[in-house]
């Protein structure tokens, strides 16, 4: 895969990621996050944990730029997103991928075509399309499952629908949204394997999980939150020391 | 923008078609009634208007001399008359012409001859004036009654004012309906679009997501649109085609004592205007109302 970098993301330990005193209250008054700070800093493996209502969602949806902070800055890939103009966001997301819980897949078009749907909305060109996607879907270890429909699949299979499809665009920045929220331990597992490799690549990995066995194991970096209160971040850290 | 993205938005834009079978043929089906109704109306206004045209022809100014005057003079003023803008034509009627004219209309044979070479009517040669704009009578009379020479002029105020008044009302009245006509199909456009965005919710917030820009997302809902107003001109102006020259035998035929008098339009003539006019309003409602539905849309799910 052709890993082609912004030269400045290149650089050893840059921050990809940059949280600075950043508070969201939505309408209802209370707020979903109060004051965080972190850092993630490029290639970096990172699980964000912590309770329902912890404010993990809210974390996603302002690196993502869906919602906007309240109070703080945020930067992500060098870019101040509080100043960011509405008409740079849609080349600003290119740059960060993006799994859900529930795959979010399109029912009514085929593995390849889910692949294929996220360089076509971004208006890259067919003959590269006709490359990547096959090549990601080999990969992911679906390419004999290109012309499966996504209700053909089993739970592990369509979250690696998914994983291709956020990856073939090459994102500096992977972002995981309970990835193995509703898979099997064995399929979770393997997920978990397909995002450290892909971590290992170069991808900058954020993983926001309930899954105490995986953190645990893992040993990755753990941010823990609690009612919008970051209330530990640990280099190596795991579920257990959470609370 | 790249040829494949063209071809993708014609793609999806037909898929929305097929997808919202029932909302796009009610859109469809109600652009068509819309131009149909239109084209009806069209072919009313403009056959009136053509009437008019032919009937303000034969409405006119007839203008009298005073006596004595010379050929001179009466030329002078002929010049000075057609010298007016809402001026067809200008016809000199002289004193003995007038004089036959009258033998012929209101004598028998004997009276006429009775009168032998005189002619009771000397002091009556006149112009006869044709108008080609009947609302402009008032003022060519004011201007002709100034004239040096003019002894009277004779005109008919009723006869003008009623085609002048008649031509407004039906302006009015077709521009009412064809903006009530419109604002009714924009607002099924509108609903089929509105349930486009709801069946395709989950394919836009992930285009979103994935770093899809606006127009992107627009633009099959823009080829919808604009599909259901060719759809939408191209039926009615199929259907008024065949229906136009039957229309004309008909009401020719029906009310044969009211229109004998007058032609009708051409076929071809009035098609030439009725077809960029139907496929102008048709893709221009299409558009519009898809776009400003679409733009909405995305704006509000955007707010959540």
């Amino acid at each position: 895969m052709n890993y082609n970098r912004n030269k400045e993301i290149e650089e050893a330990d840059a921050p990809v990621i940059v949280f600075e005193r950043v508070s969201k209250t939505y309408q209802k008054g209370t707020p979903a996050i109060n004051n965080i700070s972190f850092q993630i800093r490029k290639g970096e493996f990172v699980f964000i944990v912590g309770s329902s209502g912890s404010g993990k969602s809210t974390l996603i949806k302002l690196i993502l730029k869906e919602i906007e902070p309240t109070n703080g800055k945020i930067y992500v890939n060098f870019k101040d997103l509080t100043r960011m103009r509405h008409r740079q966001v849609a080349k600003y997301r290119r740059g960060i991928g993006v799994v859900f819980q529930n795959f979010r897949l399109l029912k009514d078009r085929n593995v390849y075509e889910n692949v294929a749907f996220a360089q076509r909305v971004i208006e890259v060109p067919g003959s590269t399309i006709r490359r990547q996607v096959p090549f990601m879907l080999s990969l992911m270890g679906l390419l004999d499952k290109q012309k499966s429909l996504p209700t053909e699949l089993s739970g592990g299979e369509q979250q690696r629908v998914a994983l291709a499809r956020a990856l073939v665009n090459n994102p500096v920045i992977l972002l995981a949204d309970e990835p193995t929220g509703n898979l099997d331990p064995k399929n979770s597992w393997e997920i978990m394997k397909l995002l450290e490799d892909i971590n290992k690549r170069g991808t900058t990995v954020v993983v926001v999980t309930h899954n105490k066995e995986i953190v645990d194991k893992m040993q990755k970096r753990v941010i823990t939150m609690n009612k919008g209160i970051l209330i530990s971040d640990e280099q190596r850290g795991g579920y257990s020391h959470a609370y | 923008m790249r040829i494949s993205t063209i071809g993708y938005s014609m793609k999806q834009g037909f898929k929305n078609i097929r997808r919202n079978r029932m909302f796009s043929a009610a859109s469809i089906g109600t652009i068509a009634a819309c131009l149909f109704l239109f084209g009806i109306f069209y072919f009313v206004v403009a056959n009136f208007q053509y009437m008019v045209k032919t009937a303000e022809t034969s409405v006119g100014v007839t203008v009298f001399f005073d006596k004595g005057i010379g050929q001179e003079q009466i030329d002078k003023i002929g010049e000075e008359i057609k010298t007016r803008a809402e001026v067809a034509s200008v016809t000199f009627v002289s004193a003995e012409q007038t004089w036959e004219n009258y033998k012929e209309k209101y004598l028998n044979k004997e009276l006429a001859e009775s009168f032998g070479d005189d002619n009771p009517l000397k002091d009556s040669a006149s112009y006869s004036v044709r108008l080609n704009d009947v609302s402009m009578q008032k003022s060519l009379v004011t201007y002709i009654e100034r004239l040096d020479g003019v002894r009277q002029v004779n005109h008919s105020d009723t006869i003008a004012n009623t085609f002048k008044s008649f031509n407004a009302l039906v302006g009015y009245i077709s521009g009412a309906i064809i903006i009530i006509l419109f604002a009714v199909a924009i607002f099924l456009i509108n609903t089929t679009v509105t349930m486009g965005i709801a069946v395709r919710k989950e394919e836009i917030a992930i285009m979103k997501l994935i770093g899809a820009k606006d127009s992107f997302i627009r633009a099959p809902f823009i080829v919808e649109g604009v599909i259901i107003g060719i759809l939408g001109s191209v039926i009615p102006l199929g259907l008024l085609y065949f229906m136009y020259n039957r229309l004309i035998d008909y009401i020719s035929g029906k009310y044969n004592n009211i229109f004998r008098s007058f032609r009708f339009i051409e076929l071809n003539g009035i098609f030439k205007t009725l077809v960029p006019m139907c496929l102008i309003l048709g893709v221009g409602i299409g558009f519009f109302g898809s776009y400003l539905t679409v733009r909405r849309q995305l704006k509000l799910k955007e707010g959540k």
